[in-house]
């Protein structure tokens, strides 16, 4: 304790130790991420060629393969990607590992929004759907923000319970106004995730997603630092407030389009983000890439178990995601507890 | 210079901050010490830009920090809270790394790389620098904070509490390390300290306040006396000439 730095206990000073071999912070393009997209790929190849329809067999086999396959499988990857980014940023401007848009009400809010569009304006284009849905999208997430931000319940399992008890009374809510305007059923139909009726001419607005894949690979760096709390975001020179509102913009995109499109993919971006992180930490840039893959192949795989468990029928993809996500959703509370 | 011009802030009839009137000189390390409640944190967290002021100007250096661009002001100057209860599973490295966000925005360059290394060796992390933060004891967690805000390089460095969390060997450690910076790297630390010891052996200034308000500045010579520490902490203290310099008894 004296107070000359030559006690055994002092660090040895940094000079001679600067410019020593180090690694950075870590290259993108790595050989696992290289195996990733290769298995990636080859289940994207998968789902082009599963189906009832014989594509090879019969004379206009190439021509249901683009009317069909081609959309459902672009659907697939477009959705895939795009729900375990919004989950991903969710969970870094929330500072929680829970929350993603389903269990935010962010796609309830959506459907809200769809709904209201339709009750209005039954001969809507999609475009104005999905811009509804995609308002409604933004408007709930930011309640349910400024309500985390009032009673600051940084204890992680309350807030995807409280979200999901808002996403239930705005569900009910959506109900109630479909019930009573005779569109339950379309409501129904519209809500559960399914990748089954994505052809050819309906789909393609889907592609819009593709800005907020873009959006979220550039403001990477950002969501991180504003996942270290508004004080280092501040610290650092960043406006914690704008990060938080352009991270809520894409999330509310993704979702809205989602959402018209394809319907609720339950649990998609609370799986794949927490098991990336799992085994890659939180650096979001180096993540996304994995992000990416694994969102696209889980959901590639959970249509194709979807097609397949009762050919020559289908079971909607969001039945599947439900049932994994609830047993990961449980899987992480148990490890959360154990680790205190 | 740090330079508080009549800042003041209240929170409601009763707790008022000033208004204060002060100048921190630039260079070496000062403390701010006194009772729970005088306003030591929050008078930090305003310098800092992190909480408004209802009146009054403070300029670091001589830029205002209220209409300098946020961004600009990163450069320099850094602040660090004591609460940072979230766990990011960052690795200690990529936690440092973004310490150079104002400098380049999250893209490192070699240069940032070499900043990085020299402050992860500077509070002696090389070991550590591949785990995770959520993985360390609270005061290896508290170092790599310290870390991140140093490798931010700016002139000014403004810590709360840094040594909570921290045990007796590594406050020590925590202190040298800062005086080291202030001395070698010719940065101006301001820092809230609990223990009085500490700011009297350490620190080059001590501001000592009081029920939001700045009761006395000066050397620990100056403000290690009976008097001052007794009216300031309102119980009463001893200073006795220990081994090692003045020491405050008051158990």
């Amino acid at each position: 304790m004296t107070q000359t730095s030559t006690t055994p206990t002092d660090p040895p000073l940094a000079v001679g130790r600067i410019g020593s071999p180090r690694a950075p912070r870590g290259r993108l393009f790595t050989w696992p991420l290289l195996i990733g997209t290769v298995i990636t790929a080859a289940l994207v190849a998968t789902s082009l060629f599963v189906g009832v329809y014989d594509i090879f067999g019969t004379e206009d086999g190439a021509q249901m393969f683009a009317i069909t396959r081609i959309p459902r499988t672009a659907a697939l990857v477009l959705a895939g990607a795009v729900m375990s980014m919004a989950g991903l940023v969710m969970q870094q401007i929330t500072q929680n590992r829970f929350v993603e848009p389903t269990t935010t009400g962010t796609t309830e809010w959506a459907g809200l929004g769809l709904l209201l569009v339709m009750i209005v304006a039954p001969e809507a284009s999609l475009l104005v759907k999905m811009s509804g849905a995609v308002v409604a999208a933004f408007l709930g997430t930011m309640v349910f923000f400024a309500f985390l931000r009032r009673v600051t319940l940084k204890s992680s399992i309350i807030v995807p319970i409280v979200g999901m008890m808002l996403g239930a009374v705005v569900g009910a809510i959506s109900s109630f106004m479909a019930l009573s305007t005779g569109m339950l059923q379309s409501l129904g139909v519209w809500f559960l995730g399914s990748f089954t009726s994505v052809l050819r001419g309906q789909y393609e607005p889907l592609w819009l997603v593709l800005v907020v894949v873009v959006a979220v690979f550039i403001a990477a760096d950002r969501f991180t630092v504003a996942g270290l709390g508004p004080d280092i975001a501040t610290n650092v020179g960043l406006n914690y407030n704008r990060i938080v509102l352009l991270g809520t913009g894409l999330i509310a995109l993704a979702t809205g389009v989602v959402t018209v499109v394809v319907g609720n993919l339950p649990f998609l971006g609370l799986i794949v983000p927490n098991v990336v992180s799992l085994f890659r930490g939180d650096d979001l840039r180096s993540n996304l890439p994995w992000v990416c893959l694994a969102g696209i192949s889980l959901v590639t795989v959970c249509d194709l178990v979807g097609r397949i468990i009762i050919w020559p029928f289908e079971i909607p993809v969001a039945i599947i995601l439900s049932v994994l996500g609830a047993i990961v959703f449980i899987l992480l509370l148990m490890r959360q507890r154990r680790r205190g | 210079m740090i330079d508080l011009t009549s800042v003041a802030k209240s929170y409601s009839s009763e707790v008022t901050i000033g208004p204060v009137d002060l100048q921190i000189p630039a260079g070496g390390i000062t403390a701010m010490v006194g009772p729970n409640g005088a306003g030591k944190s929050t008078l930090l967290t305003m310098v800092g830009r992190l909480l408004g002021m209802d009146t009054g100007t403070i300029e670091v250096a001589g830029y205002d920090v209220v209409s300098t661009r946020s961004k600009d002001l990163a450069k320099i100057v850094s602040i660090l809270r004591q609460e940072n209860h979230f766990v990011t599973r960052l690795t200690v490295r990529q936690l440092v790394g973004f310490g150079r966000f104002p400098h380049s925005g999250g893209r490192l360059t070699p240069i940032d790389e070499e900043k990085v290394s020299e402050s992860i060796d500077f509070l002696g992390l090389q070991d550590l620098e591949k785990r995770y933060l959520d993985e360390l004891s609270g005061g290896q967690r508290q170092r790599a904070y310290v870390a991140m805000v140093l490798a931010q390089d700016t002139d000014y460095l403004l810590l709360d509490e840094p040594l909570n969390n921290l045990d007796m060997r590594h406050s020590v450690q925590m202190m040298q390390h800062l005086r080291r910076a202030a001395r070698e790297l010719n940065r101006t630390v301001v820092i809230v300290l609990h223990d009085i010891n500490f700011a009297g052996h350490y620190a080059d200034h001590i501001c000592a306040m009081k029920n939001g308000r700045v009761e006395h500045f000066g050397t620990p010579a100056e403000i290690m006396t009976p008097e001052v520490l007794s009216s300031i902490f309102e119980t009463p203290v001893d200073v006795v000439e220990g081994p090692r310099g003045r020491l405050a008894v008051y158990y």
